[in-house]
C-alpha cells in the first residue's frame, strides 16, 4: 500500500500501486483488479486520480511513438508530459494547441480532465486538439477511438476522468510556431465589470486571463491584471527583442519550498501585502507590447516547485466554478464579496473566459470561470458550500480535476451528460472496477 | 563538416540504454540499438525518432549466445566511432546462493558478455586506429557486500577488464575507453526497489554523463551521481573485520 494526495494536499489516502512501465503490460493490470484508477503526475487538487483500491501511475508509459514535422501530428504514450513535449518540440517549431497553467501534466491526465488553457474561448479544449487515442477498457480489451471511431467512447473519455478506461497513448495535433515566444499586453481593470468589459475586448486574441486582487472591496471589487497574448511571429521578435534566441530553453531550477512552511506564514496581511506590491507592478508595466518567454509566460507558478506546501500541513482547497455567460457578472460579483469579506488569504484568484467544450463530462461551458485557492480551516468546508450554492443556482458547475470535497447535489444538478456517463459506464463493465475515490464520493 | 557518426548502444531496451541512445541522436549521431528484446527496443528507437528525427536501426542479439558475437560484430553496416555496453542483470543474490544456473546467468550477463564483446570491438577500433569503448559497469563492482555480491563480483570484473583495456589503449593510441559506475538509478531494474531519493538519478542523467565523458573528453572513469564516489570511497576505506559485520 502506498499514500497518494493530490497537489492540494487534501485528502491522503492508501492504495495499491501499479507501476506498468510499458503499454503492453496494462492489459493484465486492468483486468486483475478492481477499483482501479489511472493516476499521471498527481496534479489534480483532490482525490480524482487515487483508486480506491489501487492505482495505476503512467510514470513508466513515457515514450513518444511518432510525429509527423509536415502535419504536426505527435503521437505519444499517456505518460508524456506536457513539459516533456515543449521541450522536445519547441525547438522544432511547434507547441500544444493548449497548455494548463503547469507543465508538469501528463497527456493521459490533459485529456481526462479535458484541461483548458487562457485559449478556451477561442481554441477549445485539450480534448478538441486530441486526433485518437488508444484505451484499455475494464476488460482488458484496447480499443481505439476518435471523434469518428467509437464516437461515443471518445467523448465520453474526454474529460471522463480516467472512468472509461486506462488511456495508454494519444495522437494530438501540435501548433505551428514562428518564435517561442509570446507577445504580452497587461490591461488593468479597476473593478469586476472592467475585467470582464476588457476580457470581451480582447476575445479576439489568442490567450487572455484575469489575475483579481481578492482582497480589493467596495468600488474596486474585482480589480485585475489582464495578460492578454499571442504567440509572437519572427517579426514581433525581431522588432520587440532583436537579441534574443528564437526559441528560449524552459527555465532551469528554480525555488523549492521547504516541506515544514508554517502556515501561518500565510495570513490576510501577508497577502494583501504581496496582491499590492504585485497590482501596482503590473500597472507600471501595462499598455505596452512586450516580449515575454513561454515557460514564465504559461506557467509561473512552475517556477516555484512544490508551491502547494506554502498553505501547511493542512493542505488547501482550490475552488474553481464556471457560470454561464448571462449571469456571470451578478455571481461573480456575488462570490468575490464573500470571499472578500471572509477576509481568507487567496493567494490566487484566477477568471478566464470558456467557450463551448465536446465531451460529455467536460468542465468548461461557455462563460467565465473562477479559481481561488484557500488554505483548509475548520470553517472553509461550510463556506464553500455557499459558494456552491451560487453556483448551482446560475447553472454553473465544479471542475472535478480540482475537487475534493462538492457535494453529490452540486455535482448532479452541474453535469447535465452525467445520465449519458453512467449509462456508458455501465455498457462497459466500469462501475465496480474503474472507481476512484472522487467518482466513489460523487456516485459517478 | 564531419560525416555522421554512429554510436552502437548494445542493451538497447533498457532505460539507460534508451537514455544515451536518446542523447546521442540530440547530438545529430546516427544511432544503432542491440538487444535481444526487439519489441522494447523498437518501442525506444520510435521514441528517439519522434522526438529528434535521426534514423535508429536495430539489431537483433542475444549477448549470452557468445559464440555469436563475432558474428554480430562483423554483421553490422558500418564499423560505429563508439560502442556502449549497458547491459546488465541484477538478479537475484539470494536465489543465486544456491541456483547455480542462476548465479551462472548473472555471472555472464554482467561480465562475461559485455567483456567479449567489447574486447572484439577494441581490436577493430584499433585496427582502424580510432573509437570510443564506453562500458556501464556499477558502484556494486567496488566492493563485495553480501546483499548483492554475485552481481557485484561480476561487475568487479567487468570494471577490471574495462581498466586493463584502457591501460592497453593509452599506450598504443587513439582507442578511448570510458567506464561507467551508476549508483542507483531509477529503471525497470529497479523498479521494485526503494531507493534513497537523494543518491537516485534519472537515466537521462547517465545519459547525458556517458556523452561528455566519451564525446566531450570527460574523466574516463565516473560515478553517476557524483555522490558516489564519495559513499564507495569511505565504503572502500572501512576495514575488513568492521565491514564483514556491516548489514550493506
Amino acid at each position: 500500500m502506498s499514500e497518494f494526495t493530490g497537489w492540494g494536499n487534501y485528502p491522503i489516502l492508501a492504495t495499491e500501486q501499479l507501476g506498468p512501465r510499458a503499454p503492453a503490460s496494462v492489459p493484465d493490470l486492468v483486468r486483475s483488479r478492481s477499483g482501479l484508477i489511472a493516476r499521471g503526475q498527481g496534479r489534480a487538487y483532490g482525490d480524482a486520480a487515487i483508486g480506491m483500491a489501487s492505482t495505476l501511475s503512467s510514470c513508466g508509459l513515457n515514450r513518444m511513438r511518432s510525429f509527423d514535422a509536415t502535419t504536426g501530428e505527435l503521437t505519444v504514450e499517456a505518460g508524456v508530459t506536457i513539459a516533456d513535449i515543449l521541450t522536445t518540440m519547441i525547438p522544432r517549431g511547434f507547441f500544444l494547441k493548449v497548455v494548463p497553467g503547469t507543465k508538469f501534466v501528463s497527456v493521459g491526465g490533459a485529456i481526462a480532465a479535458d484541461i483548458h488553457g487562457k485559449n478556451h474561448h477561442r481554441d477549445g479544449g485539450f480534448g478538441d486538439h486530441v486526433y485518437s487515442l488508444r484505451l484499455v477498457l475494464p476488460d482488458g480489451e484496447t480499443v481505439s477511438c476518435s471523434p469518428s471511431d467509437n464516437a461515443e467512447l471518445f467523448a465520453a473519455t474526454i474529460g471522463g476522468m480516467g472512468l472509461t478506461g486506462v488511456i495508454v497513448e494519444a495522437t494530438l495535433r501540435l501548433l505551428p510556431i514562428e518564435t517561442g515566444w509570446l507577445k504580452q499586453t497587461t490591461h488593468v481593470a479597476t473593478n469586476l465589470d472592467a475585467a470582464i468589459a476588457t476580457l470581451a475586448d480582447t476575445a479576439s486574441a489568442t490567450y487572455s486571463v484575469a489575475w483579481i486582487d481578492c482582497l480589493a472591496r467596495g468600488n474596486a471589487l474585482g480589480r485585475s491584471l489582464i495578460y492578454v497574448a499571442d504567440h509572437a511571429s519572427t517579426a514581433d521578435r525581431n522588432r520587440l527583442g532583436p537579441t534574443q534566441p528564437t526559441f528560449p530553453e524552459a527555465r532551469r531550477g528554480g525555488v523549492s519550498v521547504p516541506s515544514i512552511f508554517p502556515g501561518f506564514a500565510l495570513n490576510p496581511l501577508s497577502v494583501r501585502a504581496f496582491n499590492e506590491v504585485y497590482f501596482r507592478r503590473g500597472v507600471a508595466r501595462a499598455g505596452a507590447a512586450e516580449l515575454v518567454d513561454w515557460d514564465p509566460y504559461f506557467f509561473p507558478l512552475d517556477a516555484i516547485a512544490n508551491w502547494n506546501r506554502i498553505y501547511g500541513r493542512r493542505g488547501f482547497l482550490q475552488h474553481q466554478c464556471v457560470i454561464p455567460a448571462h449571469s456571470a457578472r451578478a455571481v461573480l460579483a456575488d462570490i468575490l464579496e464573500r470571499v472578500s469579506r471572509r477576509g481568507t488569504a487567496s493567494f490566487l484568484a484566477v477568471l478566464k473566459q470558456l467557450g463551448d467544450s465536446h465531451g460529455l463530462m467536460s468542465f468548461p461551458v461557455r462563460g467565465y470561470t473562477l479559481a481561488m485557492d484557500f488554505p483548509i480551516t475548520d470553517t472553509l468546508f461550510d463556506f464553500l458550500d455557499e459558494l456552491d450554492a451560487l453556483v448551482v443556482a446560475a447553472g454553473g458547475r465544479l471542475y472535478l480535476a480540482k475537487d475534493a470535497r462538492q457535494s453529490r447535489a452540486t455535482f448532479e444538478a452541474g453535469y447535465s451528460g452525467l445520465g449519458a456517463f453512467r449509462d456508458l459506464r455501465s455498457r462497459i463493465g466500469a462501475n465496480e472496477r474503474l472507481v476512484s475515490h472522487l467518482s466513489a464520493r460523487l456516485g459517478i | 563538416m564531419t560525416a555522421q557518426k554512429t554510436v552502437l548502444v548494445i542493451g538497447g531496451s533498457s532505460d539507460i540504454g534508451h537514455a544515451t541512445a536518446l542523447r546521442y541522436a540530440q547530438a545529430g549521431w546516427h544511432v544503432a540499438l542491440a538487444a535481444r528484446d526487439i519489441v522494447a527496443a523498437q518501442r525506444n528507437a520510435d521514441d528517439i525518432k519522434a522526438r529528434t528525427g535521426v534514423e535508429v536501426t536495430l539489431h537483433p542479439l542475444d549477448v549470452l549466445q557468445t559464440d555469436k558475437l563475432a558474428d554480430f560484430a562483423a554483421s553490422l553496416p558500418v564499423l560505429p566511432d563508439t560502442v556502449i555496453s549497458v547491459i546488465g542483470e541484477l538478479g537475484d543474490q539470494t536465489r543465486a546462493e544456491s541456483d547455480l544456473a542462476h548465479a551462472c546467468q548473472i555471472m555472464r550477463t554482467n561480465f562475461e558478455a559485455p567483456s567479449l564483446l567489447l574486447g572484439l570491438f577494441a581490436q577493430a577500433f584499433q585496427a582502424r586506429g580510432s573509437g570510443t569503448i564506453v562500458g556501464v559497469s556499477s558502484v556494486a563492482g567496488d566492493r563485495g557486500r553480501g546483499s548483492n555480491y554475485v552481481y557485484g563480483a561480476a561487475k568487479s570484473g567487468f570494471s577490471q577488464f574495462l581498466s586493463g583495456m584502457r591501460n592497453r589503449m593509452a599506450l598504443a593510441g587513439e582507442v578511448r575507453v570510458i567506464t561507467v559506475k551508476p549508483g542507483f538509478v531509477r529503471t525497470r531494474m529497479t523498479a521494485h526497489l526503494k531507493l534513497p531519493a537523494p543518491l537516485t538519478v534519472m537515466p537521462e542523467r547517465v545519459g547525458a554523463d556517458i556523452f561528455h565523458s566519451a564525446e566531450e573528453n570527460g574523466r574516463e572513469v565516473i560515478y553517476v551521481g557524483r555522490r558516489f564516489w564519495l559513499v564507495m570511497t569511505i565504503i572502500c576505506l572501512i576495514p575488513e573485520r568492521i565491514f564483514k559485520r556491516l548489514k550493506l
